[in-house]
């Protein structure tokens, strides 16, 4: 479904991305791993065109989105939905405000038809009748759920998670792995996660990829994975610093 | 010296950079301006806080302005007789001169610094990401509503400024250093050309458009966390009070 070909990118002469290639298959949830700062979030931004890279493609269902306009690509996004690492919910708009925002600027219903699917999915991520709190009184936990709302409000094909457990106490990181799994259960749905949380990727992947130095170094479902013989595999899984399996 | 060079090229470079940047965020601001939704509501929202929420502060300096002018005006026609230009003089600097440049100074300071401080934020937190996620495009719904509102309401802030600078001159004038006020009046209808107030509306309708472009893009690029909204609210009010005064010049040596 998602086909990501030699990917290159940089910033300011700092190699990010280095010829990545990936590919994402229809109603799984492929979890991309890796350390903090080396490329995950710029990758996720490439999937949804955010960002675009300096060479290679990103396919979505065979169209290169790469090569689109802007307005064909808006098209493509709205068959997405994100949910970001601190929910970037919009602080001016109430909870409901906030979730229905793309059923008001991209649907023709009705305000009431709009409130009735903005509880729906409120009630989906567990957090009924919070319509009129403002995302400042709500806490990390709550805030990425409402987020969470928001990203399938559409309905979407694609959801794409930015370090969604992050931050968060293990009960609640726990109470968000099993919402993302029920969810995609539901509705079917592909789902690309970003994380460097090994427990959480172990329980909700189907597929896991590891990216370091700016490319894919090993794919797989979490048995293979964990049965790796990649030794920067393993020291990352069990946190061992990379000087240290280079030296050994 | 080659590292002064060195900093001063690559200072000019910078700005050069960036001032091509903000044209194309104008640009990219006009071709989506007339593309429904128009977002009216967007729209009276920014007027609201650029204009109706700057009224009082233009008000006080406006009547402040108008006071001193005419004191110190007062001062200097004394020196040769000229008391009764007074009313003339106070008319002619505020319409063409004071009003629009201290209205467009007093909004950057309240408005413009707002809308970087708050874009800014956006950006940071990436909520400006999650529009674009959202397939909604953020110059359109952000920086167009702002951008109106300022060519809006800024002339009319200014008009409101301009009024109360002379009736400002008029209280101290004719309250205070007891100028007859039929001539306080009739100088200035007769000295006061319908040009001089249209000169004065169009600069300010051109720092409207200067101070919001300005604040939107400072915020819109904004980097770095809460530091980054910080520097990006004091350059956006920088650059804009700086480019209101040389914009002003170069306005006034083509109109007048």
């Amino acid at each position: 479904m998602i086909k990501l070909v030699d990917l290159h990118k940089s910033f300011n002469k700092l190699k990010v991305l280095d010829g990545l290639n990936l590919e994402i298959n229809r109603g799984e949830i492929t979890v991309i791993i890796g350390r903090s700062g080396g490329g995950k979030s710029v990758l996720l931004k490439h999937i949804i065109g955010l960002i675009g890279p300096d060479a290679g493609h990103v396919f979505i269902d065979d169209i290169d989105i790469t090569q689109l306009k802007e307005k064909e690509l808006y098209k493509i996004r709205q068959r997405f939905g994100m949910l970001f690492q601190d929910a970037a919910l919009f602080d001016s708009m109430t909870v409901g405000q906030n979730v229905a925002f793309p059923l008001a600027e991209h649907t023709d219903l009705s305000k009431k038809e709009i409130a009735r699917i903005v509880a729906g999915k409120l009630a989906d991520v567990g957090l009924s009748g919070i319509e009129d709190k403002y995302p400042s009184e709500l806490s990390g936990g709550m805030k990425k759920r409402v987020g969470l709302a928001r990203a399938i409000a559409m309905d979407p094909e694609i959801i794409l998670f930015d370090e969604p457990t992050t931050g968060l106490d293990p009960i609640m990181t726990a109470a968000i792995d099993e919402l993302i799994l029920g969810i995609q259960r539901r509705l079917n749905l592909t789902c690309v996660v970003i994380s460097h949380d090994i427990q959480s990727t172990f329980k909700i992947a189907n597929k896991i990829a590891m990216l370091y130095k700016g490319k894919i170094i090993e794919t797989g479902d979490p048995e293979s994975f964990r049965n790796s013989e990649n030794p920067i595999v393993q020291g990352f899984l069990q946190g061992i610093p990379e000087d240290k399996i280079i030296n050994s | 010296m080659r590292r002064f060079f060195f900093a001063v090229g690559h200072k000019t470079l910078s700005a050069i950079n960036q001032m091509g940047d903000m044209a194309i965020m104008l640009i990219s601001a006009l071709s989506w301006a007339f593309i429904p939704p128009l977002r009216i509501r967007n729209i009276f929202k920014q007027m609201e806080f650029i204009g109706v929420k700057s009224i009082f502060i233009v008000i006080l300096t406006g009547l402040f302005t108008g006071g001193v002018l005419a004191l110190q005006s007062y001062y200097a026609f004394r020196k040769f007789g000229g008391e009764s230009l007074l009313g003339a003089t106070v008319a002619l600097s505020m319409t063409r001169e004071l009003g629009p440049v201290l209205t467009a100074l007093m909004v950057t300071g309240r408005a413009g610094s707002a809308i970087a401080a708050e874009l800014g934020t956006m950006r940071v937190t990436e909520q400006i990401d999650a529009l674009a996620v959202m397939a909604i495009n953020p110059v359109k719904y952000l920086v167009v509503p702002r951008i109106i509102a300022g060519i809006l309401v800024v002339p009319i802030l200014t008009v409101i400024d301009d009024f109360v600078g002379i009736v400002g001159g008029y209280v101290i004038g004719v309250g205070l250093l007891k100028i007859n006020p039929g001539i306080f009046m009739a100088k200035m209808i007769e000295l006061v050309e319908l040009s001089d107030i249209f000169n004065g509306l169009f600069k300010s309708v051109c720092f409207g458009l200067l101070l919001t472009l300005i604040g939107c893009y400072k915020g819109y690029h904004t980097r770095g966390g809460a530091e980054g909204v910080g520097r990006a609210t004091t350059e956006s009010v920088v650059v804009s009070s700086v480019s209101i005064l040389v914009g002003d010049y170069i306005l006034t040596s083509l109109l007048f």
